[in-house]
């Protein structure tokens, strides 16, 4: 199919549905006629079409209803691309259009208090009762469970072999009896992270992603599908973390100094080179040779974020913060706050999704093959593994 | 427009990195440096038989009418190598101030048969073209001197530009000077009453600028063969009994400047694919430094023997730390991009 062709299918799709009519209405049938993610395949709310025509569907429908890709990131970006790899026919059927169209909202129920870049040293149980299982942990750092109607769950179900081979992935149902969210206040003073404890949590096996002892490779499909950040990289010149400081720089001539300007100078080239990048991996990708480069632009981008927001406020010389009331977010919002927020939440952005060492160890040695460091947890068993 | 490289690229750059493998490995520039540094044998081949020197030049003038971005993957070859070639300074720069003229000697130039230096200082900017150069013209004669002049010392004719004009000299007087950069020397050159012919007109600020753009394409050749190299070295190379590079200190770094290395690549492209005077400050700014970097961690990373004249990683470096100077610093290529990105001073 190619541009001229999706243009016809959504302007048919247009003729039949009044996007000023029911917001609800209209994304299910969106959905439905192959145009919420139009590389999916056909009857999941796609046409199995090259992704990068996702681009015109995305134009000829601006000024339509959306959805909420904020609140819904973790459902689109983690647990729908691996519910597609490696769901059962009923399970995409079951979790994906909802999923899209933002009525059930998904976390991600990976990290543990003590297993967060060694993931696979998890402690969740899940032990398996008939056609259930019952799920017995605690999970942290879950953004956005305090909204969620499901989440992606990794457990361990065999701790006899070593840690990476005896775990097994799940959808979890939030509103099981045994899922407690408390709410985790963070240094900008909202809350949206939580702690989540499973206790007793009976899931059936039909929530079951993927075989018995195979979580490790779900999981990686789901990190994967994370940390390729392409949506990261700001498409316009200008964009991203660097406009906020531009618009203050513009406004305030009064506060500007010379050494400011020769930092601002060189943080604007860093984030135009890095934005150049992100254009050349989309064209790669685009002409089918996706390159390494994918690795590295959470990486660039965490830096940074980390270091525009901190200029921000060193040049703005505002001693207050908009808003300490602890409150329960939505979603990230970086842009509808103030520099202070901007500057504490960014600290985040160089451990979510994978810290930025872990980041430059997959950089090392997937990219450019240097070898990995001594393990002295390979080969043994979870439970014998020192804690 | 592009970021990526085309086939027709792909196969110049292999060609061009092929010949080179053959006759210009480090070894071999390592022993020129110290009595001529300039292999004319190699570039008679890269402009006879790969056709190099005529690449911007148009079909009809003898030239093979290609574009900047082909240009562009020869210089990643030649940093990579640190090839001793007057390419840089007689087929992008001269040929570049010469282009506008269509005089005949773009032909000569085309073929090899002649090269050419511009009478420039290397430390000269689009933005101050005329720093290190005192020369006038007077009853068709050019006094004076310049500075810094890169590709001088081979070249058969220098292209002079004065006040807005450019002039062909060949009886100016050359004094090679110890540089910095062993690979790309440098000459004082005196005019005293030479004899000059006027070629046309010079928009100078104009070809240093197309010069930047292709520099920036050089120096990421220069990074990418120091990354190669330390990763390479600290695979092999054991402490503690094992490898360096599997410690995460080095690992750490070598992620880091494989990131500065793709950012680099990726604006050096955009340097040729749109040589505006923003993107072309932009990749020089970014890409001089990164040469530098690459170069001194490659330096770092291989211990002792990075030190040593052995090794050609000095090469590198001193490549990269003249290149870095050369056609505006990065400092001066930021200041450039307070108004042409709209990033005003304090008032």
């Amino acid at each position: 199919m190619n541009e001229a062709e999706i243009k016809e299918r959504v302007a048919a799709f247009l003729a039949e549905h009044d996007p000023s009519g029911d917001r609800l209405e209209f994304l299910r049938a969106r959905f439905d006629a192959g145009l919420a993610w139009v590389w999916f395949p056909e009857g999941l709310g796609g046409l199995g079409v090259a992704r990068e025509l996702q681009q015109v569907v995305e134009r000829e429908l601006a000024g339509t209803p959306q959805i909420n890709t904020g609140v819904q990131g973790i459902g689109l970006g983690m647990a729908a691309p691996t519910i597609l790899a490696f769901g059962t026919e009923e399970q995409k059927r079951r979790f994906l259009r909802p999923l899209w169209t933002g009525e059930e909202i998904w976390c991600q129920l990976f990290s543990e208090p003590g297993a967060g870049s060694d993931l696979a040293t998890l402690a969740t149980r899940a032990v398996r009762d008939s056609d259930e299982w019952v799920v017995d942990g605690q999970k942290v750092w879950t953004s956005g469970a305090h909204h969620s109607r499901w989440g992606i769950l990794v457990t361990r179900t065999d701790p006899d072999v070593p840690k990476h081979r005896g775990m097994t992935y799940f959808v979890c149902d939030m509103h099981a009896p045994g899922v407690e969210v408390r709410p985790l206040r963070q240094i900008t003073g909202e809350a949206e992270f939580n702690e989540v404890f499973l206790t007793g949590v009976r899931l059936s096996d039909d929530l079951r992603l993927g075989e018995v002892g195979d979580g490790w490779r779900v999981a990686q499909t789901t990190l994967m599908n994370e940390r390729v950040a392409i949506g990261g990289a700001p498409v316009r010149r200008g964009g991203g973390m660097v406009g906020p400081v531009l618009d203050a720089w513009h406004a305030h001539p009064e506060l500007r100094t010379h050494d400011l300007h020769q930092r601002l100078l060189a943080l604007w080239v860093e984030a135009e080179v890095t934005r150049l990048s992100g254009a050349r991996l989309r064209e790669q990708l685009v002409a089918g040779q996706p390159g390494p480069e994918g690795s590295g632009m959470k990486l660039s981008f965490a830096k940074l974020n980390q270091a525009l927001s901190g200029f921000e406020v060193e040049f703005e010389r505002d001693l207050g913060y908009d808003d300490w009331t602890f409150r329960r977010s939505e979603d990230v919002d970086f842009y509808g706050r103030g520099p202070g927020y901007r500057y504490l939440r960014a600290k985040g952005n160089s451990i979510e999704g994978g810290t930025s060492e872990i980041l430059r160890n997959i950089i090392a040695e997937r990219v450019l093959g240097l070898p990995s460091e001594p393990r002295v947890d390979k080969d043994v068993p979870w439970k014998d593994l020192p804690r | 427009m592009t970021l990526l490289y085309s086939e027709v690229e792909d196969e110049l750059r292999a060609a061009v990195r092929g010949l080179l493998a053959d006759r210009c490995p480090p070894a071999a520039v390592l022993k020129r440096i110290e009595s001529d540094p300039h292999d004319l044998d190699l570039w008679k081949t890269l402009a006879g038989e790969i056709g190099v020197a005529g690449l911007l030049i148009p079909e009809e003038l003898g030239g093979a009418g290609a574009s900047a971005s082909e240009v562009a993957v020869v210089l990643e070859e030649l940093g990579r190598a640190v090839a001793p070639v007057p390419f840089f300074t007689s087929s992008v720069l001269a040929t570049q101030a010469l282009l506008p003229t269509g005089d005949a000697l773009l032909g000569e130039l085309a073929e090899g048969r002649k090269t050419a230096a511009l009478a420039v200082s290397f430390a000269a900017s689009p933005y101050r073209p005329q720093r290190g150069s005192s020369v006038r013209i007077e009853d068709g004669r050019l006094s004076g001197t310049v500075t810094g002049v890169a590709g001088a010392d081979v070249a058969d004719v220098l292209l002079v530009p004065v006040d807005g004009d450019l002039y062909a000299a060949e009886g100016a007087a050359v004094e090679v000077v110890p540089s910095l950069d062993l690979t790309r020397p440098v000459a004082t050159v005196t005019f005293e009453g030479t004899e000059a012919r006027r070629v046309g007109a010079c928009d100078l600020a104009g070809v240093l600028r197309s010069g930047v753009a292709l520099l920036a394409s050089e120096q990421l050749g220069v990074a990418e063969w120091c990354l190669d190299t330390t990763l390479a070295y600290v695979k092999e190379r054991h402490q503690f009994a094992r490898p360096v590079g599997s410690f995460q200190a080095i690992k750490h770094r070598l992620a880091d400047l494989w990131l500065d290395v793709v950012r680099a690549r990726a604006a050096a492209r955009n340097a040729v694919a749109d040589p505006s005077p923003l993107s072309v400050a932009v990749a020089q700014s970014w890409n001089a430094a990164v040469a530098v970097h690459a170069a001194e961690e490659a330096l770092q990373l291989h211990g002792g023997i990075g030190m040593t004249w052995e090794h050609p990683v000095h090469l590198y470096l001193k490549r990269a730390k003249s290149a870095e100077i050369a056609l505006g610093t990065p400092g001066d290529h930021r200041e450039a991009l307070a108004s042409l990105a709209g990033v005003p001073g304090p008032e």
